[in-house]
């Protein structure tokens, strides 16, 4: 469970974020969107703890979150950004391991039930063919597969995405969430993801927080927030909502602002 | 099953590396202006162990120069060759930038800067049997890193470029001062001794240094070793390091402090040797692969083995003449370099 009670944040004298109060319970999926800008970002790096509330104090499971080590807090939430740069030649079973890091000592190095989990989270994401191959030589999509199986092998309790699926194709944009979703229902892993594009978030959410200018304008099921009105509120831009022909999801089309020519 | 065989390999390639430093070290004590016969090494040294009686089939002043000239020699040159690998290690690793070195975070200048101030002041003073002039460079090389690290100290960070910059900035100021001291200066010699500094050289007078460089360079290599895993969560980034649940600052401060350490140390023995930092750890990375812990040890042990090798040529090529090892370093390691370049997988992507 996550507690955010009147939690604000600023970079130096900047202000990005005001007043957040924020119940997050375990096993939840919940996307934040609102327009680059927003404080998305900022609000995934407070929760991953890397960053600490300028006012107010963030709770993970009854612990407050700024008193916990790094290392406590990286057993428990795992976080996968937009991408990771790679300057050395790591073998993607090799940055896998990457995500056992917070369960090793300095004086021991891992051991046969880190490189279970390894080899499981590699099998679960689906990319044991690929495990001896360089990082560096991967597709994006293919990488990003690689930082999620390691994100999986902090055997977190809480994922974290920050945009994870920006640069991706399509066809990858949708296999990364699908594997997000499929870890949400059958390992009860809690999700809280920044996401840029509102159809997937519809699709794949069951709650959203619009963020706009550092603020919660508002919060819950894609049905209820994805409307003409809420979204051209937030986003300034026109738009039109109408049905995912097959689950019957909310889906945002755009409207240009200048005729198209045809 | 697949860890034991993990750490077998690791174990064996550093037994070999070992070896190899040994056979090294055996060869350059044997050759030089008098040869020794490594068979008359060995069993001199076994004798110096007390437990074995060979007799002598060797003169006693091969014992002397053995003792009191070529073993301290060697000895320093593996140490320095040891601390420099490691210190490349440690700073690419942290920096993220395998074109990182011992010098570029202002290490190398603000070690000449001291060195040329001890040089231009009017006594030599005798310290520790030490001359003045390695704990100069020592302070000054310490005193640098500490300056580039607060210039690029940003709000309770310390982004790398900032690092890298300010690094840069510092040193080109500092190695202007030393020219415009020696410029300045009306001292006789002044300019050799700097020039002879900033070529570096093997030279060490007994053991009295080494008996306090050694334990050092040796701890501050042990340490490293110990933060060598969190050295490949480093490479992630600070930000993908601090979500794997490391303290980043913490570690930055603490893997800054050692390879200043080891620099500042090896630089105390022999000056600058440039190239040995930059290149040893590029060639091990190529061929063994990034993962630190294996990566650390290896550039060590090959570190100490190239410097040991690089001062053979250089006393003995144009004997009794000695070429600046720098320029050794260079010539050796650069085609080597530029094989091993050509000739690996395992490439650098930014």
């Amino acid at each position: 469970m996550i507690k955010l009670k009147q939690v604000s944040f600023s970079y130096g004298d900047t202000p990005v974020l005001h007043h957040i109060d924020l119940l997050v319970q375990e096993g939840e999926m919940v996307a934040l969107l609102g327009p680059n800008g927003s404080g998305k970002t900022t609000l995934i790096k407070l929760l991953s703890g890397v960053l600490r509330p300028t006012v107010g104090d963030i709770h993970l499971d009854g612990s407050i979150l700024s008193r916990m080590k790094r290392r406590q807090v990286a057993q428990r939430v795992a976080v996968v950004p937009q991408q990771f740069s790679m300057p050395f030649a790591f073998t993607l079973r090799e940055v896998v391991l990457l995500g056992r890091t917070p369960f090793l000592s300095v004086f021991s190095d891992e051991g046969e039930q880190d490189h279970r989990v390894v080899q499981q989270a590699i099998e679960r994401i689906g990319i044991a063919a690929l495990k001896e191959r360089f990082f560096n030589e991967l597709s994006g999509g293919e990488r990003q597969k690689a930082i999620l199986a390691m994100a999986l092998a902090q055997e977190p309790k809480i994922l974290l995405l920050d945009e994870p699926t920006a640069h991706l194709d399509i066809n990858h944009q949708v296999e990364i969430l699908d594997l997000v979703k499929s870890l949400n229902r059958e390992q009860g892993v809690t999700v809280i993801g920044a996401m840029h594009d509102l159809n997937l978030a519809a699709l794949y959410f069951d709650r959203l927080l619009l963020l706009k200018e550092g603020r919660i304008f508002a919060d819950g099921t894609p049905e209820k927030l994805l409307t003409a009105e809420t979204i051209e509120e937030v986003f300034a831009a026109s738009v039109q909502v109408t049905q995912h022909p097959l689950t019957k999801s909310p889906h945002v089309v755009v409207i240009p602002r200048q005729s198209p020519l045809k | 099953m697949f860890t034991r065989l993990k750490q077998n390999r690791r174990l064996l390639i550093l037994l070999a590396l070992g070896a190899f430093l040994l056979f090294c070290l055996l060869i350059a004590v044997s050759l030089g202006a008098v040869p020794i016969s490594p068979l008359d090494i060995i069993k001199m040294t076994l004798n110096k162990t007390g437990l074995f009686h060979f007799t002598a089939t060797w003169q006693s002043s091969d014992e002397t120069i053995l003792f009191l000239i070529r073993l301290p020699r060697v000895i320093a040159g593996s140490l320095v060759g040891a601390a420099l690998a490691s210190a490349g290690v440690l700073f690419q690793g942290m920096l993220r930038n395998p074109m990182a070195d011992p010098y570029i975070i202002g290490t190398s200048a603000g070690a000449a800067f001291g060195a040329t101030i001890a040089m231009m002041l009017p006594v030599s003073v005798a310290f520790l049997s030490f001359g003045l002039v390695p704990i100069a460079a020592f302070f000054g090389a310490l005193g640098a890193v500490l300056l580039v690290y607060n210039l690029a100290r940003v709000g309770g960070k310390t982004p790398i470029v900032s690092m890298l910059l300010a690094g840069f900035a510092v040193s080109a100021m500092l190695a202007a001062i030393v020219f415009l001291m020696v410029t300045l200066s009306s001292r006789t010699g002044l300019l050799q001794n700097v020039y002879s500094f900033l070529m570096g050289s093997i030279s060490v007078s007994g053991w009295n240094q080494i008996i306090i460089i050694a334990p050092l360079i040796i701890g501050a290599i042990v340490a490293a070793r110990f933060l060598a895993f969190r050295l490949n969560a480093l490479s992630l980034g600070e930000e993908g390091a601090a979500y794997l649940g490391i303290d980043v600052e913490r570690d930055k401060i603490i893997v800054l402090a050692l390879g200043s350490l080891l620099t500042a140390a090896a630089v105390s023995i022999s000056g600058l040797i440039g190239f040995v930092g930059l290149v040893v750890p590029h060639a091990v990375r190529l061929v063994l692969g990034p993962d630190h812990r294996l990566l650390l040890p290896a550039a060590a042990l090959s570190g100490a083995a190239f410097i040991v090798l690089a001062d053979l040529f250089a006393r003995t090529v144009l004997a009794p003449s000695e070429i600046p090892i720098g320029i050794i370093t260079a010539i050796i390691g650069a085609p080597f370099f530029i094989y091993l370049l050509r000739h690996t997988r395992r490439e650098y992507a930014f």
